[in-house]
């Protein structure tokens, strides 16, 4: 695309995130929330939708949604009322979709999010309100039918809208990851894309730059994770500012994101969209939201993201390099928390978590959940390197052993044989025999350069696979070779 | 006399004295509906393991009762008398049909009703048209036509129906049969078929005041899995049941009384008030202002809820699923559209376009939201009436029964049999109707009483008085 077309055009970009909120049943059943279940083993009269059936609402879920409603710093309607949203589909077995149009759970609130340039930004959220979610098909293709699994119907969604405030596909997914982040903090999802349990549809449009109006949208589906968001809107962006630089129009209408084509498709246009009839569902009366819930609710919140960003700038005094990856995982934070209770150098215990440990976990492809270290190891890892007992390179064994067995550093040390070798004799034998081996080198330390002795030092921590004390080996070249030694 | 001639409190009276058993009971009926329902048509099926009943000794209420086909049942077919629900059998009791399993009740069968409620005469079932066993050229009413027959010809002891716009109290005036539709609420519906779900009510039809308490008595109550229904104690409605209206204030709205009404039923009702003001009430002629927009509001309401609530009935998960030979559309839009089309009767198809209709986009603010406000006014009519009334009375249908096939072809005269009833479901007030005469063709007439919210004790109080003074519920069909 030419430069003049980057420029020309501004893209727009909003938000819908549908969530599903891990509470322990239904929405408006007593069925277990679970997912991975054999097919239609999760279900009763009520989400199957059977005649004579009525939903009653589940109040861990609108707790569950006045939570993220607090936590967004959200208005909350005083009375809530559902609606019904009618469509066919075969995965939706009443025909219509138990959600909320005009009274939703809340409105006006937003997300603070960091852009690339490390700038923060506030992106406003329009509403979000509470529904049900659909079944599944599956198609099978071979018996040339489709089958629909009804387990997930009736998992309560909370729809989450942003303004159209994003202006670039990255913007997109900073947004996405920091929205994620204050839910997953919150307890109140599993938040995870490629098991549908965060879902996330786009509205994208064009203008261009510096105008008031907004163009035409599109309205982007079935992208399955953060980086399939970025992609698609990329794609899209692209796709549409092609087409009014070179005097085309974009169209009204619902396009999907095909992952293997890296394109999006055209579903269905403006004129096909569904009417969806809205109406207060009869079924379930309107609740009123007392301040004392809120209340309540507000005080259960955990401490937020950003809040702890700014804590562990200032508490701790971490750069906000290290405060920013600590404050990325929940557990992370926890850890680094709890270490710094038992050790004074926040700044050493970050380059612990967010270098070796961090690493080590990369390597193995696991989370920060439920990990074999605690605290207490890592500290007592870092000690042993403060006092000589471990070299650096014994020290990241020592984690890797840990963290692979769970048994404590001080077996892990012993059993493994890793504890640095500070002994004087052992030491000094070793010196003598790479005085003996490296001839040259010696003549160069002999000859006033010093920065060969280094080579000597990794040559003993070779010999003695680690174990060797690099500050004392250091000690006894230099005496050996200064003459000073009665050797 | 034969055991199914008796009502339930007689029947629990003479169990009391152990002169008779249940088992003798549910003969009787059975062997009534075998002489007689061939001729009524008033059961669409019998329950399936009739001759199995066992009664455990000490049920409390071990009286044989009809059961609107719209009502669940585990593991017996209901189908609304609907084609598209053929082979559906519900896997749960509707909390109704617990609490009278509980009181030891034998469920006889599945009454005859118009397809989804949807009807005032029962002639739109997909089983064929009830008679009325006072004429059997007549329809019985409707919805609820099967119950009040069954009621009337002595094929039940009592039934349950339904009632969204008069279902439940139009055919119990046109079979002569007590009737009631609860305070909105004061029933769980939960496990009813809906049509309107904001209108719908399920209510006892019974031979006298006397049986239709006791069974309210059984069904009344809060439901955890009703979210509409109140959260109120349940009085013992057979205290209500005395002799006495001394001094109650009662209603008489000029709007009920205008052209279009039988002078016959007018005459019924003009006697009928007489027979109380004897007995010490006070008559005060009202004006509900609204009531002349009440149809509109009702049909509009009535048929967007039902448009929404018939929509599950795709062919995907249960019911009829018809799929035609070659792909029209797509195949999925086919079968939706061929299931549909060969499932629903001419009047589900007329109420869900109407519905449709009314919430569509473009539409929604001129209908439904203006139906809405309507029945918000037509409440307040009735909240501002009972300020200083005690009940309020007018007729329960403009006419006595009218012929099988008479406004079959007429739906808008069809719609306006329910002209006196539909305001007490759009204000969810409570309303009973009673017999109160029967016209020179001798066809029951039928009176209308209503009250306020959760007063349903009101209704058997004037219900009862009448009902002591007067004679009609004595009166027997002969087949």
């Amino acid at each position: 695309m030419s430069q003049t077309v980057q420029q020309k055009y501004e893209t727009v970009i909003g938000l819908e995130v549908h969530l599903q909120l891990s509470t322990r049943t239904k929405i408006f059943c007593g069925c277990a929330n679970v997912f991975g279940r054999e097919p239609n083993t999760q279900t009763c009269p009520v989400c199957l939708g059977l005649p004579g059936t009525l939903p009653v609402l589940n109040k861990m879920a609108l707790e569950y949604a006045l939570k993220i409603a607090i936590a967004l710093d959200c208005q909350i309607n005083s009375v809530i009322k559902f609606d019904r949203k009618n469509y066919y589909y075969p995965d939706l077995p009443k025909g219509y979709q138990i959600s909320q149009y005009d009274k939703p759970v809340a409105y006006d609130g937003h997300v603070w999010m960091t852009g690339a340039d490390g700038q923060e930004r506030k992106i406003n959220i329009k509403r979000a309100h509470l529904e049900e979610d659909a079944g599944k098909l599956i198609h099978d293709e071979r018996a040339n039918c489709s089958l629909v699994d009804y387990n997930r119907t009736g998992t309560p969604l909370l729809e989450i809208v942003s303004e159209p405030e994003l202006r670039s596909p990255q913007e997109a997914y900073d947004y996405l990851q920091a929205l994620k982040l204050t839910l997953e903090y919150l307890r109140v999802s599993d938040c995870d894309m490629e098991k549908g349990s965060l879902r996330c549809d786009a509205n994208v449009s064009i203008r261009e730059a510096g105008a008031k109006t907004f163009g035409t949208k599109t309205e982007l589906k079935n992208m399955n994770s953060f980086k399939a968001v970025r992609t698609a809107l990329e794609f899209e962006e692209k796709r549409q500012r092609e087409a009014a630089a070179s005097g085309g129009r974009v169209i009204q209408e619902t396009r999907l994101w095909s992952e293997e084509k890296g394109i999006t498709i055209a579903m269905r246009s403006k004129e096909e969209a569904h009417d969806y009839r809205y109406f207060p569902e009869p079924d379930l009366v309107p609740f009123d939201i007392d301040e004392a819930l809120i209340e309540e609710l507000r005080r259960s919140i955990p401490e937020l993201p950003r809040q702890k960003f700014e804590r562990f700038t200032g508490e701790y005094r971490l750069s906000g390099y290290d405060a920013r990856i600590i404050v990325a995982d929940q557990h992370i934070a926890h850890f680094f928390e709890a270490c710094a209770k038992l050790y004074a150098d926040t700044k050493k215990i970050c380059n612990w978590l967010n270098g070796p440990l961090l690493q080590e976990l990369n390597a193995r492809k696991m989370g920060f959940s439920g990990i074999k270290i605690t605290p207490e190891d890592l500290i007592a890892i870092m000690r042993k390197v403060d006092q000589s007992e471990l070299s650096n390179l014994a020290a990241k064994e020592t984690l890797k052993q840990v963290l692979d067995t769970g048994k404590d550093v001080a077996s892990v040390i012993r059993d493994a044989g890793l504890a640095q070798v500070s002994d004087s004799p052992a030491l000094e034998g070793i010196v003598d025999e790479l005085i003996h081996e490296h001839q040259t080198v010696v003549g160069q330390i002999r000859e006033g350069k010093a920065s060969a002795i280094g080579f000597l030092v990794g040559q003993a921590m070779r010999k003695s696979q680690g174990k060797a004390n690099p500050k004392m080996i250091g000690e006894i070249i230099q005496r050996k070779l200064s003459g000073k030694s009665n050797a | 006399m034969k055991l199914n001639e008796l009502t339930a409190h007689e029947l629990l009276d003479l169990l009391k004295e152990k002169k008779t058993t249940p088992r003798e009971i549910l003969d009787a009926v059975l062997a009534r509906i075998q002489a007689t329902d061939a001729q009524i048509r008033a059961y669409v099926r019998l329950r399936s393991n009739a001759a199995a009943q066992e009664f455990s000794n000490g049920s409390a209420t071990p009286i044989p009762i009809g059961i609107k086909d719209n009502i669940c049942v585990t593991g017996e077919p209901a189908t609304c008398c609907s084609r598209i629900l053929e082979g559906f059998k519900p896997p749960y009791d509707a909390t109704v049909i617990q609490k009278l399993k509980e009181s030891g009740a034998y469920l006889i069968g599945s009454t005859n009703m118009d397809e989804f409620a949807f009807g005032s005469s029962t002639e739109n079932s997909c089983y064929g048209p009830t008679r009325n066993p006072w004429n059997k050229d007549c329809v019985p009413g409707g919805s609820s036509g099967g119950s009040a027959a069954a009621v009337a010809a002595r094929e039940a002891i009592w039934a349950l129906g339904s009632d969204t716009g008069g279902s439940i109290r139009q055919p119990a005036s046109f079979c002569g049969v007590v009737g009631l539709k609860p305070t909105y609420g004061r029933v769980s519906r939960y496990g009813l078929i809906a049509f309107a779900s904001s209108l719908d009510q399920i209510g006892p039809i019974t031979r006298d005041v006397e049986d239709c308490a006791l069974l309210l008595g059984i069904i009344a109550g809060y439901d955890e899995r009703d979210s509409t229904s109140a959260d109120l104690p349940v009085p013992d409605y057979t205290r209500a049941l005395v002799n006495d209206v001394k001094g109650l204030k009662i209603g008489i709205p000029g709007e009920y009384f205008v052209e279009g009404i039988d002078p016959q039923v007018r005459a019924a009702i003009g006697a009928a008030i007489e027979v109380l003001k004897q007995r010490g009430a006070t008559f005060h002629e009202i004006s509900l202002p609204h009531t002349e927009y009440a149809i509109a509001a009702y049909y509009i309401v009535a048929t967007a809820e039902a448009s929404s609530n018939l929509a599950r009935y795709d062919g995907v998960q249960y019911g009829l699923r018809r799929q035609p030979a070659g792909t029209r559309k797509t195949p999925l839009v086919d079968m939706y559209e061929e299931t549909r089309d060969a499932g629903l009767g001419n009047e589900a198809k007329r109420r869900i376009m109407l519905g449709t209709y009314s919430l569509s986009s473009g539409y929604y603010d001129d209908y439904y939201l203006k139906g809405l406000k309507v029945r918000t006014l037509i409440k307040q009519d009735f909240d501002k009436a009972f300020l200083k009334l005690d009940a309020i009375i007018t007729p329960t249908a403009p006419t006595t029964a009218f012929k099988i096939g008479e406004k079959a072809d007429n739906p808008l005269s069809m719609y306006l049999s329910d002209v006196y009833t539909i305001s007490a479901n759009l204000s969810g007030i409570p309303a009973i109707s009673i017999p109160c005469g029967f016209s020179k063709e001798r066809l029951p007439i039928g009176l209308q009483i209503l009250a306020k919210p959760f007063d349903e004790a009101m209704l058997f109080r004037i219900a009862y008085t009448y009902e002591q003074n007067t004679p009609w519920h004595k009166e027997r069909v002969s087949l």
